[in-house]
């Protein structure tokens, strides 16, 4: 059963310090990501969501407490992590599949068999005719697409998203936002999402972990229950909006 | 798509393009009128006596006195010392300001410490060390050089930090999550980045490497393009002053389109 939890937060509390003064982001934080699940962190504005993203990824480091994978020290372990920002954040001197092998080039992976399982993603979601462009060239939906190969391409174990669709346009997001699904689930990887878009949270999510304002802490976790329904599908289901006003009134108390 | 690039266009578009083109044309005509009237004007002014051509020298008085430069030999070393020191100068204040500036990137400290020596340096007028270069440095040609690398030094290193700091700091924050090391965000990704702001640097020390060699050649020299428009002047011969001018703005613009054109090599993408 312990195997189960990929990676596992164990009484996480984090203050830093500015010239303004200390402020105190996280609170005794316990949660689990589960092996090939995908959890999505909701909670007020401000309440440090993005913080928690950058302890999994050892960006930051917790002032008491641990975060482990498979048992592990987190920082240890940077190669299980695949990080994906708001924005695509593809290097515009770069074709796109020089951006997608990026982080083998950083990982010093850059090898002809990973050159081409990585190459071979691309052309599998589509991205094959693309490959000698530059990112400029590309509409918004699938610089968001390469972003997310660019994130695979060093094969992570998790993929921690950072509200990945805010910076696209309503109609765009809602379809990258489907793209991201299928390929995350047709790629079997563990995903945590942090995102203030409820509805975001409740067509994408196995579970929703909601915080509580700062010092954030975990205020509730739930199972969903969509089972592999697709965001767009989930959307049109009665149970979507009875979840998105459980939510919404969670997260306003 | 946008990179669909489009084979056939409709009549519409063709138009659109003649119009376009013909406008360029216009503009390039213009130009070329524009320096025809100018010269033709000072050409006349000075023939016809309204000023005395001994004053205003004259476009037909200019090409003599390079075509007398020429003929005796002259023309050349002239243009040879100057463009020597600087060149050699601009290549020294680039290379020493881009370094300096990757130093100062790579240490928080070093910069906040450094700051205000940079600001002093910057706001210094050069030619004040006019003495001391001389004192320390002889009056050879390497005077010069040192006068036009302080004038274009401290101007690269600001311009070069300012471009490596403008990084974008989520982009240090990907690359950080990949693992990546501080060299290999220098290299990979600051670096790059900058190569919009080394262009627009180099374009700013051209024109700092023709003040620093001819404010250099004014203080101290025996050859050179700034040592005949000084000595022009002195002997009241401004058609020497007017032509060695000529020359220099042409020597000027041609470095300028130098830079254009690796500007045009370098950054490939669009943008």
């Amino acid at each position: 059963m312990k195997d189960m939890h990929l990676l596992a937060f164990k009484n996480v509390d984090l203050t830093y310090h500015s010239k303004e003064g200390e402020t105190h982001a996280v609170k005794d934080m316990n949660f689990d990501v589960r092996e090939g699940e995908f959890l999505a962190v909701i909670g007020p504005s401000g309440c440090g969501k993005t913080t928690v993203l950058s302890l999994a990824a050892g960006l930051m480091k917790p002032s008491s407490g641990t975060i482990t994978v498979r048992g592990k020290a987190a920082n240890e372990r940077a190669e299980s992590f695949g990080y994906m920002l708001q924005k695509d954040h593809l290097f515009p001197w770069r074709t796109v599949e020089k951006n997608l092998l990026l982080p083998l080039e950083i990982k010093k992976r850059n090898t002809p068999e990973n050159r081409k399982r990585v190459l071979a993603l691309a052309e599998k979601y589509g991205l094959k005719d693309f490959l000698s462009n530059y990112p400029d060239q590309l509409s918004g939906g699938m610089r968001q697409r390469a972003a997310l190969i660019r994130t695979l391409a060093p094969d992570p174990e998790i993929l921690l998203l950072d509200e990945p669709f805010s910076a696209l346009d309503y109609q765009t997001r809602l379809s990258v936002c489907d793209d991201v699904f299928r390929i995350i689930r047709s790629e079997k990887k563990t995903a945590m999402l942090v995102t203030h878009d409820i509805g975001e949270a409740v067509s994408l999510a196995d579970r929703i972990l909601v915080l509580t304002a700062r010092p954030a802490t975990v205020a509730a976790i739930h199972e969903i229950g969509f089972g592999d329904t697709e965001p767009l599908a989930r959307r049109e289901s009665p149970l979507f909006s009875s979840w998105f006003e459980k939510l919404w009134k969670e997260l306003n108390v | 798509m946008k990179n669909v690039k489009k084979q056939t266009f409709s009549a519409e578009h063709l138009a659109y393009l003649k119009k376009e083109r013909r406008g360029k044309i216009f503009v390039i005509l213009a130009r070329i009128g524009l320096l025809i009237l100018l010269l033709g004007m000072w050409e006349l002014v000075a023939t016809i006596g309204i000023v005395d051509p001994f004053i205003s020298s004259s476009p037909s008085r200019v090409i003599k006195t390079i075509a007398e430069l020429y003929q005796g030999g002259s023309l050349f070393y002239h243009i040879a010392v100057t463009l020597k020191e600087t060149l050699l100068g601009f290549i020294l204040a680039v290379a020493i300001g881009t370094l300096t500036a990757l130093a100062l990137w790579w240490s928080d400290t070093a910069r906040k410490i450094l700051e205000p020596y940079i600001v002093v340096l910057n706001s210094l007028p050069k030619i004040a060390l006019g003495p001391l270069i001389i004192i320390w440095f002889g009056t050879g040609s390497s005077s010069i050089v040192f006068m036009t690398v302080i004038v274009g030094v401290v101007v690269a290193i600001m311009n070069m930090l300012g471009g490596f700091l403008a990084t974008d700091k989520n982009k240090i924050i990907l690359l950080r999550s990949m693992g990546a090391s501080k060299f290999q965000i220098l290299i990979k990704l600051v670096i790059p980045s900058a190569l919009p702001q080394f262009i627009g640097m180099l374009k700013i020390c051209v024109g700092m490497a023709w003040i620093g060699s001819i404010m250099g050649e004014y203080i101290v020299s025996r050859a050179g393009l700034g040592y005949l428009i000084v000595y022009g002047g002195q002997v009241f011969r401004l058609d020497l002053v007017m032509a060695s001018t000529v020359l220099l703005c042409a020597l000027a613009a041609a470095m300028y389109f130098l830079v254009v054109l690796l500007e045009k090599i370098v950054i490939r993408h669009p943008r």
